[in-house]
């Protein structure tokens, strides 16, 4: 049996305590809560995310001392992927320091955005979360960067348009959508249902429960129907099962796009070769071919210093997606740092360095990430960023990039998101701010 | 009313398309026989000790969790079977060593406690031995489908039926025709009686146990193999226990029979009435249909009937 497998799970059980990495408040140092699920059923999935943040504080850490002379500790918090345990993680960080969390569930975020905007801390929900809470003028403090569901699946409906040649021709054709019966899965429906009286193709949703073990009266459905195209919008084991499924009943790969969250190693390498061809969305670049990983590798692991195990994540999609997660909160450190003149950044702070993080294409080369990712450049009305897309194929081996970034339909989604945030902002009685 | 009369019948009305309504039916029937794997299990350790075992859902992870362990190390397929069995074997020494030797005639709700620890226990030294990863588990059992008269059946769902039945028939083998079955089965019904004429209960118990083991090994595999080898397996213990509760705690061919209603009825379910209202009813309308059995047999359908006499 593996020793490595061992020190593994030694680590996840440290992790579970919450003492992964010093987390002394100090003059010089910055502290930030982890929110992860190194065990429970989504584990395959939280462990490259949580490293991939980890990680890359680390090398902030190891590489440059920290940020603006300040060093980065953290806590990890085990949620387990359950919204209860993210809310006690919550409660349990919040006092020491935290200026930003990274809840790693939608559930989570939803139960946290009113106490966040509360305690002035900041919820950055990179790929998942609320999405009308990209509207800044009501939700101040919650930032849904780079981009959203609902941008997303406006960004799915694009290129299946594109694929048919012409979104004239969606005129008819059907889709399905398989979704987690979550929060999270119930979130692309309203842009899929405005989209479809758009473009008049007929959207079918079918919902399959946690885990999604066994979902065979859902693809009973599918072979009857016979929709042109699938949506899939799962995590875990639900997205192996599927892809399984797909091409149990002679489903073509090629027209099954999952949600980003549905398309990382762990999703498709146990089902052998039957995921070849299926296609996923993202926001960043897929592999390991960077300047900054390879740095990554040699700064931490090469010099022992990194997580026990960790290595063999290095250029996976969750983990590269952890990386992001942690570039965003560093360069919204530095963003603030610099307009305040301080070294350690206090809520207020952080909240304006995200709301005014602004990441170029030279800043990405400089970090070591060119082309990896779009410029992000978010504003008081729009914590969005921008929002591009791409799409991702696995050829039975890796992850290839199949399409260009698709800007998503900010003229359909924008003001579905501006029309939701005013509708939470009327019942919970708050007043949008004003953003000249 | 068309339309209430049209959801009413909507399971039946799916037949409309007979192509269609006999894939549902063996989907629903081989679903079933993969939930009855699972049951089987539970039914093996209550029949010989009044327990219910929390664990056995974690059981069937841990014996997939080592079975694609052993292969993922290059080990050839046949020894890695034979280690995963010997490994559960072993488990069912240590357990009866370490828990249940303790607590011979305590109240039920004990030994259940036991098994909740267990479960917790065993599914964490799992993860910690073998790694939270999801494992392609490939012991050949052959995948795709074919197409009778235009029905799709999968090799993987049918393969599953034909090894419950060979394991039913080695169950039935083993409990009417040797020895150490009939002294299960003697302590099964009584165990002051089965103590009084000499059987060893706690060599009854290793051997249930370990039977329970290589049961869960196989439910594992099944399942294993249909969606890799993942924490998650271990939940699949919730749908056996609709399963139970229909087919009866104590019958091995109640918790096959219970299977195929159960699996039937919730496929039948969710593609008649789900579009209707959602989706996703099939998890609870599977509890909806043995709370129904519950209430006309209280002891399942081949449970034993329960008479107190005070």
């Amino acid at each position: 049996m593996r020793l490595k497998g061992l020190t593994l799970g030694l680590a996840a059980a440290v992790a579970a305590t919450g003492i992964t990495a010093p987390a002394v408040q100090a003059e010089e140092t910055q502290f930030f809560p982890f929110f992860t699920y190194r065990t429970g059923p989504y584990a395959p999935n939280g462990i490259p995310s949580a490293n991939g943040m980890v990680d890359y504080m680390n090398y902030v850490n190891l590489k440059w001392a920290g940020v603006g002379g300040v060093k980065l500790v953290w806590e990890e918090c085990e949620t387990g992927y359950n919204t209860k345990k993210g809310v006690e993680c919550y409660e349990r960080t919040k006092g020491k320091g935290t200026t930003v969390v990274f809840p790693y569930s939608t559930g989570i975020t939803y139960k946290l955005i009113p106490n966040a905007a509360r305690d002035k801390i900041s919820i950055l929900t990179v790929g998942y979360g609320r999405t009308d809470a990209s509207d800044g003028r009501v939700f101040p403090w919650t930032f849904t960067t780079p981009t959203t569901y609902w941008s997303q699946a406006s960004a799915f409906i694009k290129y299946i348009g594109a694929q048919e040649g012409g979104m004239d021709k969606l005129k008819g054709k059907k889709i399905a959508l398989i979704y987690h019966n979550s929060a999270y899965g119930k979130e692309p429906i309203r842009t899929l249902n405005l989209l479809e009286r758009k473009f008049g193709y007929k959207l079918t949703t079918l919902a399959v429960n946690h885990p999604g073990q066994e979902q065979k009266a859902t693809w009973l459905q599918i072979r009857r129907d016979r929709p042109d195209w699938i949506l899939l919008w799962g995590w875990g084991v639900m997205n192996q099962v599927s892809i399984k499924e797909a091409t149990n009943i002679g489903f073509k790969m090629d027209r099954m796009i999952g949600v980003w969250w549905s398309g990382a190693e762990q999703d498709v390498v146990p089902t052998g070769d039957a995921a070849k061809g299926y296609k996923a969305g993202t926001f960043h670049a897929a592999g390991r071919d960077f300047p900054l990983f390879k740095d990554i590798k040699k700064v931490v692991y090469d010099a022992g210093k990194g997580l026990p195990g960790g290595e063999k994540f290095i250029g996976q999609v969750l983990w590269n997606r952890g990386v992001v997660n942690s570039i965003f909160a560093t360069e919204a450190m530095a963003t603030a740092q610099k307009q305040y003149g301080v070294k350690r950044v206090n809520g207020d702070q952080m909240r304006w360095g995200l709301e005014n993080l602004h990441i170029t294409a030279e800043r990405w080369a400089e970090l070591g990430l060119k082309g990896f990712m779009q410029p992000i450049k978010n504003t008081c009305a729009d914590h969005e960023g921008n929002g591009p897309v791409l799409i991702q194929q696995w050829d039975g081996k890796k992850w290839n990039i199949v399409s260009d970034f698709i800007t998503p339909m900010r003229e359909v989604v924008r003001p579905l998101i501006e029309k939701s945030a005013a509708a939470y902002a009327k019942k919970q009685g708050i007043t949008p701010r004003t953003c000249s | 009313m068309g339309e209430i009369l049209e959801f009413i019948f909507a399971p039946i009305l799916i037949f409309e398309s007979w192509r269609f309504g006999m894939e549902v039916v063996i989907s629903g029937l081989l679903a079933g026989v993969m939930y009855s794997l699972v049951a089987l299990g539970f039914v093996l350790i209550y029949k010989a000790s009044g327990m219910f075992n929390f664990a056995q859902g974690v059981l069937v992870l841990f014996a997939a969790l080592n079975l694609a362990g052993f292969i993922g190390l290059g080990v050839p397929i046949p020894l890695a079977i034979i280690l995963t069995i010997g490994i559960m074997i072993l488990f069912a020494i240590v357990v009866e060593y370490l828990i249940l030797r303790h607590l011979v005639n305590q109240e039920q709700i004990i030994l259940f406690m036991a098994t909740i620890g267990l479960a917790f226990f065993l599914s964490a030294f799992g993860e910690t031995i073998w790694g939270s990863e999801v494992k392609k588990l490939d012991v050949g059992i052959p995948q795709g489908r074919f197409e009778p008269f235009g029905i799709q059946i999968q090799y993987l769902e049918l393969t599953a039926g034909a090894v419950a039945a060979a394991l039913v028939i080695c169950l039935a083998i083993f409990f009417n025709k040797t020895k150490i079955g009939r002294a299960l089965r003697a302590v099964a019904d009584d165990h002051q009686a089965a103590l009084s004429v000499g059987i060893n209960l706690r060599t009854i118990w290793i051997i249930v146990w370990a039977v329970s083991g290589i049961v869960a090994l196989v439910a594992g595999t099944m399942w294993g193999a249909k969606s890799g080898v993942q924490f998650s397996l271990s939940e699949i213990a919730l749908k056996a226990l609709p399963v139970l509760i229909l087919g009866g705690f104590e019958s091995i061919p109640g918790a096959i029979i219970g299977g195929l209603i159960i699996g039937l009825g919730e496929k039948l379910a969710e593609v008649g009435w789900g579009p209707y209202v959602g989706g996703a009813i099939e998890d609870w309308f599977a509890y909806i249909l043995a709370m129904v059995f519950l209430v006309f047999r209280p002891q399942g359908l081949f449970g034993e009937k329960i008479i107190e006499r005070v």
